[in-house]
């Protein structure tokens, strides 16, 4: 009996040690942490000789990574830079290759007993720039709105900045915190709070509805209305690498766009491209 | 002429010469490896003190490859992505002397924004508090300890609170984030559940272990004679500790306060967790507040080599550096000189 699982382990051993292994690095956006690692367990348990790295850190760690050279795949939610490509360039005399693999809905999340339910545009970026500090404001009750935000290095942040604030700053007592989980556990703490992150996140808490402007109707973040543009706060999220991917990344980033790769991102809670 | 015994000595103190001589190189590269840090800290951080004009680069539209996109052209319209592409060269701003002095920061934005005084009045305010709270704990603790204490109590009260010390401040700072913020928000009701006053407590745990260790060391070092004789004049136990002990080993304690400062004006990981890292300039002590090690903490991963964002990182990294080695620095020659004195010097 022993004797049986003895060889049995050495042959599982001498089985692991035979196998090439081929090691895929993927760093990059936090949002993407949790859709990435899906996507490389899966992708592992089906190709045993490729081992998928999945670290998060934010799109500029991604980034910077991938302009250094330690990372062979970024993950970012937002596009790269202007500068960010010229960098690559410089070190690497090369673009990159972009590759969009989901579609997210930034989703506004405040606590779950908060009466305020749906806010405009112009609102969110009043509350983000400080324009408006109390919750009487947006129909609320009369308490100080505490503001959640990302750090950073986030491109959660850059992508909310750039497209509900229009590149205007945040107002200074927004509160950053490292990683989407954290705006979450401290919204749902926080009796008058307000954060944003990705729609996948959001437990235990409410999330907005969000119109264009005060005329128009007010949409969740659904899958439907994200595809269809009546959410007015959603993104690409994007894979990088520095030229375009050959062998085992070719192989790992189209079965990522197959249908197989894609049903993970829906079921993560994301929306596929395709 | 020479005895067997000789040689044997002399093989003897080879030996020993060879293990001086390891240990002499070893502590001069650990010396070395010092000086070196302070070197990398401060050569990183000098591009902000001659700014070389950013040539902008060609206002050619960089065009990525793209892969994998065969369907998405159908659905080009389904998102509202404004792609500002077109941003002012990136988050390349100077660190003007002017820019460094403001009071808003402001690193990722169309005009970067360096302003250092609210992250330096953020890492004042709740060093401050964690000492205001730390201090008198630990202080006590360590008269308790070496006068009130029984011996045996004491001997397992020292090691468990300087134990203390090895904990992680990643925990310390979840247990703060999670807990601490949500208990003194419902006992104080204040409005922003993480601030500094939050971050200062959850900090005096990581100062409390240092301050304590380094007290009592200097509590013990008190000659034995000044409590006896105390004690032979009829002043209480309480009387001796507070008036003769605590005052002789006055100079420890400044020290050991010190380095209590130092510890957790450094400290990254607990204010990064439970401070709000929000760059605001007041002394309101239930307001959020950005320290400096936690904005390198926060930042430094994201940025690009060589940005200007980068080079003001290592800028606060040297003023970190500068403010904890004089600290330190004064803490340990002031110990040598004054403690010494008083005792050795006049016994």
């Amino acid at each position: 009996m022993i004797k049986n699982i003895l060889i049995l382990l050495t042959g599982i051993i001498a089985f692991g040690f035979s196998q090439k292994n081929e090691t895929i690095t993927v760093k990059g956006s936090d949002t993407m942490v949790i859709i990435a690692q899906r996507w490389a367990e899966l992708y592992m348990s089906k190709h045993p000789d490729v081992t998928v790295q999945v670290t998060g850190g934010g799109s500029g760690v991604g980034i910077s990574a991938l302009i250094n050279g330690t990372t062979d795949i970024c993950n970012a939610s937002r596009p790269m830079k202007k500068s960010e490509k010229e960098k690559l360039k410089q070190r690497f005399n090369t673009l990159g290759v972009e590759i969009k693999v989901a579609k997210d809905g930034l989703a506004i999340y405040v606590r779950e007993n908060n009466p305020v339910t749906e806010l405009t545009l112009q609102q969110l970026k009043d509350i983000y720039t400080g324009n408006i500090t109390n919750w009487k404001q947006v129909g609320g009750p009369d308490a100080k709105i505490i503001v959640y935000g990302r750090e950073n290095s986030s491109g959660t942040y850059v992508y909310f900045k750039d497209n509900v604030l229009d590149s205007e700053d945040f107002a200074p007592s927004v509160q950053t915190l490292p990683g989407t989980a954290a705006v979450v556990n401290a919204v749902s703490k926080d009796k008058y709070g307000i954060g944003y992150g990705g729609e996948a996140y959001a437990k235990g808490i409410n999330i907005l509805k969000v119109k264009k402007d005060a005329n128009s109707t007010a949409y969740p973040p659904t899958e439907e209305n994200v595809k269809s543009g009546d959410y007015p706060i959603s993104r690409y999220l994007y894979m990088y690498t520095r030229s375009r991917p050959t062998g085992v990344m070719k192989e790992y980033i189209d079965w990522i766009l197959s249908k197989e790769g894609q049903e993970i991102v829906t079921k993560v809670g994301y929306f596929p491209v395709k | 002429m020479v005895g067997g015994n000789i040689n044997l000595k002399k093989r003897f103190r080879f030996g020993e010469f060879i293990a001086e001589k390891i240990i002499k190189g070893v502590s001069f590269i650990s010396f070395a490896v010092i000086v070196l840090i302070f070197i990398f800290v401060f050569r990183e951080a000098a591009p902000i003190f001659s700014p070389t004009k950013q040539t902008s680069t060609t206002n050619t539209e960089l065009v990525q490859e793209t892969y994998g996109e065969e369907s998405s052209a159908a659905s080009e319209t389904v998102t509202e992505q404004k792609n500002k592409s077109v941003e002012s060269s990136g988050s390349e701003g100077d660190a003007t002397a002017k820019n460094l002095l403001g009071n808003e920061w402001q690193p990722v934005s169309e005009n970067p924004k360096y302003g250092l005084l609210p992250l330096i009045v953020g890492s004042f305010k709740v060093t401050f508090i964690a000492v205001l709270i730390g201090a008198p704990i630990a202080i006590l603790a360590a008269l308790y300890t070496s006068f009130f204490a029984p011996r045996k109590l004491r001997e397992f009260l020292k090691p468990a609170i300087e134990f203390l010390s090895g904990f992680p401040s990643v925990v310390i700072g979840f247990f703060a984030l999670v807990t601490l913020a949500s208990l003194f928000q419902n006992l104080f009701g204040y409005q922003y559940r993480l601030n500094a006053f939050v971050g200062g407590i959850a900090l005096s745990l990581a100062a409390i272990p240092i301050i304590y260790s380094v007290t009592e060391d200097a509590l013990s070092a008190v000659p034995k004679f000044m409590t006896e004789a105390s004690l032979a004049l009829g002043a209480t136990k309480w009387q001796t500790a507070l008036f003769v002990v605590l005052p002789a080993a006055t100079p420890g304690v400044f020290a050991a306060l010190l380095l209590g400062v130092g510890r957790a004006f450094g400290e990254t990981m607990i204010v990064l967790m439970a401070t709000g890292n929000a760059a605001l300039m007041s002394i309101d002590f239930f307001e959020p507040i950005r320290t400096m090690s936690a904005t390198i903490g926060a930042e430094m991963a994201e940025v690009v080599f060589g940005d200007t964002h980068y080079n003001v990182l290592f800028f606060i990294g040297s003023i970190l550096f500068v403010f904890t080695f004089i600290l330190n620095a004064v803490a340990e020659f002031y110990v040598r000189n004054k403690l010494q004195k008083k005792f050795q010097g006049t016994a």
